[in-house]
């Protein structure tokens, strides 16, 4: 390598850190600020704009925490969204895994049309039958239930379709092997299939724990008793209460951004593998 | 013969298990999914107030009719269609910019792609709510206006006024989002083998050349993807608007998805509004449709 070729190369380094550094920094600049205002005493969030400590909370306090948690009763709202969450999750991954396994490995009637039927149905946009299926949960009587926020949404055909793509790839003689020493289908698929498939679990678990947490229009149709709120819409109706204090606002958006930060570093790799993976099989 | 029995025996077992591994899932989408599919397109050929439901009459396609002469319904269908012009082509540059400046391996390259994706990591609510405090027309409050006053330009009303809200929302909206198609680029980079971008500098050719002549088209079932999800995503616009500007200033942030919602749930005019739903369903599944044929032609 001549020595023009290596000062080159450091050249292109040197710019690539700075302009990662540069537009990282621009990038993440909204959240920091709204990191930064929560610990700030109010009248110290609007003050000194222009200079770099509008980002740098100098007299840090939870003051701003504490008057959220005397505010609202978060402690109502996360067990409200953790209950849903936890609920749908344990249905959702029961139900849509052994359905994309069967049809994945089952050889049935009907199997075909169901494929199809799934397919067509994954770009079905929620906000188009949410009058009917509001009337459905009306009549059900199950408006301001758990039942209108978890069993309408069980079921889901992004999640079959990932099961069964995962579900493809497992070798036949494996569940012949089981099939031989006389397990019957059903006791292959727990006993056999399922602990080895943790990946494909964890990925649709996180990637539907992200929409669940941040679902907004459902909640906000079904659950209108303040009681019952899941946080995204506590978050949203603090906003608009009486007094507004920005800084307990921000302290607000903090709190109900803790628990995807804490699932993000546990789960981060499987929630990128399923972004990331939905782009190449999709 | 015990052979050939058993086997015909499993065979049974496994279509038995087949119908006991589908039917939940089936019913579940079937009463939850395309009831409501049906339901919307029956409704909408009905008179259907929300407070006399002893009082359906039917009327055929006129609430169809109506919608062609209702001004409020193309101005929704008018925001939608802009917003998603804007918002797709900006997002998706946007994340592909951001892939590419973290698709080399370099130390600390993962802490670069945590930053750019960390809007994902909050809410659309949240993201909402903070950007309308930073967008405040006021110097004094709002962050972004204090720094454009502090480099001599005027303050800009960003939400309050009808030329600027929509935009506003389309800057936000790609700023967040494109953590997320970012990823999913990443990912397609990984796909181009090394090996073409060696050749091509071997041969002289420049950075710029080897973005245009290999990394575009190595890309091209990955654009194609990504186009299609933000365009459906971009098509459902709601949150936004409803938190940051209850579709306002002058209607000029109320989208197909809010004019469903004020249509039926607050106005109550439920036949009315089913209309409208159905017509989203049907822009929503010929947009994905195209783009997925278009998709297809690409593998």
């Amino acid at each position: 390598m001549t020595k023009s070729m290596k000062t080159q190369n450091f050249l292109t380094k040197l710019l690539f850190y700075a302009g990662n550094i540069i537009i990282g920094i621009i990038f993440v600049s909204p959240l920091i600020w709204m990191i930064s205002a929560s610990l700030k005493p109010e009248a110290q969030i609007f003050a000194n704009m222009n200079s770099i400590t509008t980002f740098i909370p100098v007299h840090a306090s939870l003051d701003n925490f504490k008057e959220v948690f005397s505010r609202l009763d978060m402690l109502q709202v996360f067990k409200n969204t953790f209950v849903y969450i936890a609920l749908i999750l344990v249905l959702d991954l029961l139900l849509n895994s052994i359905c994309g396994y069967a049809l994945a490995k089952f050889d049935f009637k009907g199997k075909g049309l169901m494929l199809n039927f799934i397919v067509a149905l994954m770009v079905m946009p929620m906000e188009a039958i949410m009058l009917p299926l509001y009337i459905e949960m009306s009549q059900l009587g199950w408006v301001n239930t758990l039942a209108a926020l978890v069993i309408p949404f069980v079921a889901k055909c992004f999640s079959i379709y990932m099961f069964r793509q995962f579900f493809c790839d497992i070798p036949d003689e494996l569940l012949e092997a089981a099939a031989l020493d006389g397990a019957s289908p059903v006791r292959t698929f727990f006993t056999v299939v399922m602990p080895i498939s943790k990946t494909v679990y964890a990925t649709v678990f996180i990637l539907d724990f992200v929409a669940h947490w941040n679902d907004f229009m459902w909640p906000f149709l079904v659950m209108t008793g303040e009681s019952k709120r899941t946080i995204q819409l506590a978050i949203q109706v603090f906003f608009g209460t009486q007094p507004i204090h920005y800084s307990a606002i921000m302290a607000a958006l903090v709190v109900s951004a803790i628990p995807m930060l804490i699932m993000f570093i546990f789960m981060q790799k499987y929630y990128i593998e399923g972004i990331a993976s939905s782009g190449i099989k999709g | 013969m015990s052979k050939t029995s058993s086997l015909s025996g499993r065979k049974r077992n496994e279509r038995v298990a087949a119908y006991l591994f589908t039917i939940p899932a089936m019913f579940l989408l079937c009463a939850f999914l395309v009831v409501p599919i049906l339901y919307t397109v029956y409704y909408s050929l009905f008179q259907y107030q929300i407070v006399r439901p002893d009082n359906i009459t039917f009327i055929g396609l006129q609430n169809y009719l109506k919608l062609f002469s209702d001004s409020d319904f193309w101005l929704a269908l008018r925001n939608t269609v802009y917003f998603t012009v804007l918002v797709v082509p900006f997002q998706c540059v946007l994340a592909l910019a951001l892939a590419m400046l973290v698709s080399s391996k370099f130390r600390g390259v993962a802490i670069f792609r945590t930053m750019y994706f960390s809007p994902q990591l909050t809410s659309m609510v949240v993201i909402s709510i903070l950007w309308t405090v930073l967008y405040n027309s006021n110097p004094n409050t709002g962050l972004i206006n204090s720094l454009l006053t502090s480099l001599g330009m005027e303050p800009i009303n960003f939400l309050s006024n009808s030329k600027t809200a929509m935009n506003s929302i389309i800057f936000m909206s790609g700023w967040q989002g494109a953590g997320y198609q970012m990823m999913i680029f990443l990912a397609g980079l990984q796909g181009i083998p090394r090996d073409q971008y060696e050749a091509a500098s071997v041969d002289g050719a420049n950075k710029v050349q080897q973005f245009l002549y290999i990394t575009l088209p190595g890309l091209k079932g990955t654009i194609k993807y990504v186009v299609m999800i933000t365009m459906i995503q971009a098509m459902k616009l709601f949150t936004q608007p409803y938190v940051m500007t209850q579709g306002g200033p002058k209607n000029s942030t109320k989208t197909l998805v809010y004019y469903i919602y004020t249509q039926g749930f607050q106005q109550g005019n439920f036949g009315y509004a089913c209309s409208v739903a159905a017509i989203f369903f049907v822009i929503v599944v010929i947009m994905s449709l195209s783009m997925k044929k278009l998709i297809a032609e690409t593998n």
